[in-house]
């Protein structure tokens, strides 16, 4: 027989308000972060990082809201008003004020053209197109395919990592060697093959780039997830019978998330520089529809004579790849705390 | 040693096997002939064409074909160029890409070693900052953009150097400093991190404790201990050195084979394009080949856990 204490009824009391906030007051601890929150935190001191992802934030915005509102449209032709120089309203800077050097003299373009009311920010492209509006245009192109690739990458990098390092084993060896195989020929060539297979044109280059770029993601995650996978409570919950699957999402994945996030800001900036590459080559996206490549393309072909034509895409191409890069930099710092402080 | 050479080998040449498999059939299903002026031929002229050039034979004979004339270095014949061999085309051109790329190799990892090592020794001032935004900005403008600006401003503005073709050392300047600057941040970038980690180390501490002089540390200790890992970033940097090289080959008009392959793609050169694409696999398997061996002489733990495996 048990001993049963009896307790008299009045040892209990609900708590007040009060006395809660008495308790708390004891306490001497930052309110408690989740790793995310944390996270966050460590990425907002990081100055390069933030900027940079205010700056992808406007050109994001700025390129997909050209959709709605464009200066002017990005394909209409008008011979009359073709290569003006970039004029910025109230600007009185040589290069910005709509001026050009013709024969060593420095002449108005604008009032040559007789558009002198107009301005072009940008300047216009040799078929008289707002260089604005194409590259705001050339912008989202870009990055659809980037990001629609990066989209593939995950998918299917994160995947075949994931079972590669889950299974361990004989299947692991197989399918390292096959990624071994792909890794060993340049990129560039395969989806060069791919794209002349597919035909050239916006869907095949991002087939293109998606079958080539998961590579690096597979690797990485199918290594992380080795590590992970010999953790304590991976082990609890295989022994509570847990399924695969499910451990792969509830544990794996989660613990995955900043490799993962981390390779996707790599693997965005090299999408757009494969994307410019090929439609520099003459290979990629064509025209009427324009990239940040084609654009390229097209204003090297003046470069001397009408230099800004080539220097606003490659200004917007490196300012996203820069962005990309920090934001990349700056993220790995936020969420590995060792190599900070 | 041996017994991982020979597994090595044995892999180079499997990989070898399945790529040129694989751009084979790849080929074959590719839209387009290579005949220029089909309407204007008669049937009988396109036969007799596609039998001088094998292509009459079932696919798998073509393969088998194909498969026995590359181990001997044959690619066939190319359609662009009316009887040159593919093999012939490319030994001419791979000169001028090898010398550029590895000038840009060596001069970018050098140079990214220097500036790196810079960085991690001054850390967290304003030589650190520079080094930082010196390899972030190498990493972020495209090789192809820096070609050109390179080419017009130090070339036709300054008049240093020769805009465009080929010919002696002079030539190779420009194109060597637009494909080194991505090895060059790479590079730059990986040493600062590695230095950083190391010069916190407790042998450091020894050594400077031992009254060894500043440089004495970083030459001896530091900077010895980072570059070792520096050698796996060699394969990527190749990888990244030879996608380059098809557009600033382009730009500077160098007869190489980046130039070549562009050509090719453009022209619908099958031969040519496999032949290439093989080569440049080559190339790689053998730039990773010898990294992972260089790893294992340099890295004493590497090979003991090779051993094991």
């Amino acid at each position: 027989m048990a001993d049963t204490v009896k307790l008299p009824e009045d040892s209990f009391k609900p708590i007040t308000a009060d006395d809660r906030a008495a308790l708390d007051s004891e306490k001497i601890a930052a309110p408690s972060l989740t790793f995310t929150q944390d996270a966050w935190r460590r990425l907002k001191k990081n100055r390069g990082a933030w900027i940079s992802l205010i700056i992808l934030g406007i050109i994001f915005i700025m390129a997909f809201g050209s959709i709605f509102f464009s200066p002017h449209n990005p394909n209409a032709v008008n011979p009359s008003y073709a290569n003006l120089p970039s004029k910025i309203p109230g600007v009185n800077i040589n290069g910005f004020n709509g001026t050009l050097v013709q024969a060593g003299e420095r002449v108005d373009a604008y009032k040559q053209a007789g558009a002198s009311s107009l301005h072009y920010i940008m300047g216009t492209d040799y078929l008289g197109r707002d260089l604005f509006s194409r590259v705001l245009y050339g912008t989202r192109i870009s990055l659809i395919i980037a990001l629609v690739a990066t989209l593939f990458d995950l998918t299917i990098g994160v995947t075949y990592g994931l079972f590669s390092g889950w299974k361990g084993g004989r299947v692991d060896t197989i399918m390292q060697r096959i990624i071994e195989i792909i890794l060993s020929i340049p990129n560039l060539v395969v989806i060069v093959l791919l794209i002349l297979i597919l035909k050239p044109g916006m869907t095949s280059i991002i087939i293109a780039i998606a079958l080539t770029s998961w590579v690096n993601m597979a690797r990485l995650v199918r290594a992380q997830t080795m590590e992970i996978k010999e953790q304590e409570y991976v082990l609890a919950a295989r022994t509570l019978g847990e399924s695969s699957l499910k451990i792969a999402f509830k544990h794996l994945l989660p613990n995955l998330s900043s490799v993962i996030i981390i390779n996707t800001m790599f693997t965005i900036p090299s999408a757009i520089f494969f994307e410019a590459t090929l439609s520099y080559i003459g290979i990629g996206i064509s025209s009427p529809q324009a990239s940040l490549g084609t654009l390229l393309n097209d204003g090297q072909k003046n470069f001397q004579f009408l230099p800004y034509q080539m220097w606003w895409p490659a200004l917007i191409l490196c300012i996203i790849m820069l962005a990309f890069n920090l934001l990349g930099d700056g993220l790995r710092d936020a969420f590995d705390p060792r190599t900070k402080e | 040693m041996a017994k991982y050479l020979a597994k090595r080998i044995f892999y180079l040449i499997l990989t070898l096997f399945i790529v040129i498999t694989v751009t084979f059939f790849l080929m074959k299903l590719l839209p387009g002939t290579p005949l220029t002026n089909q309407a204007k031929l008669s049937k009988s002229q396109i036969a007799l064409i596609y039998q001088q050039y094998g292509l009459d034979k079932p696919v798998w004979q073509q393969y088998l074909l194909y498969l026995a004339g590359a181990v001997k270095g044959n690619f066939g014949t190319s359609f662009q160029f009316s009887d040159q061999p593919v093999s012939y085309l490319l030994s001419s051109r791979i000169g001028p890409s090898l010398q550029i790329g590895l000038q840009a190799m060596i001069l970018g990892v050098i140079l990214g070693i220097i500036i790196g090592a810079l960085g991690a020794m001054r850390q967290n001032t304003w030589v650190d900052t520079t080094t930082t935004v010196v390899s972030i900005i190498g990493i972020s403008i495209p090789s192809f953009v820096l070609a050109v600006l390179l080419q017009y401003y130090l070339g036709l503005k300054l008049g240093w150097f020769p805009i465009a073709e080929w010919g002696g050392f002079i030539y190779t300047v420009l194109p060597t400093l637009a494909l080194g600057a991505t090895p060059l941040a790479e590079s730059a970038r990986f040493v600062r991190t590695e230095m950083v980690d190391v010069l916190s180390s407790d042998y450091i501490e020894l050594a400077k404790a031992k009254g060894l002089s500043r440089m004495g540390v970083i030459y001896h200790h530091a900077l010895r201990n980072s570059l070792i890992p520096l050698i796996t970033i060699v394969g990527p940097l190749a990888v990244n050195i030879m996608t380059g090289s098809m557009v600033v080959e382009n730009i500077f008009s160098i007869p190489g084979i980046g130039e070549q392959f562009v050509k090719s793609v453009l022209t619908n050169d099958y031969p040519t394009i496999m032949g290439l694409t093989i080569i440049y696999s080559f190339m790689l398997c053998v730039v990773l080949l010898i990294t992972d061996i260089l790893y294992g002489i340099v890295d004493p733990r590497i090979r003991i856990t090779g051993k094991a495996n």
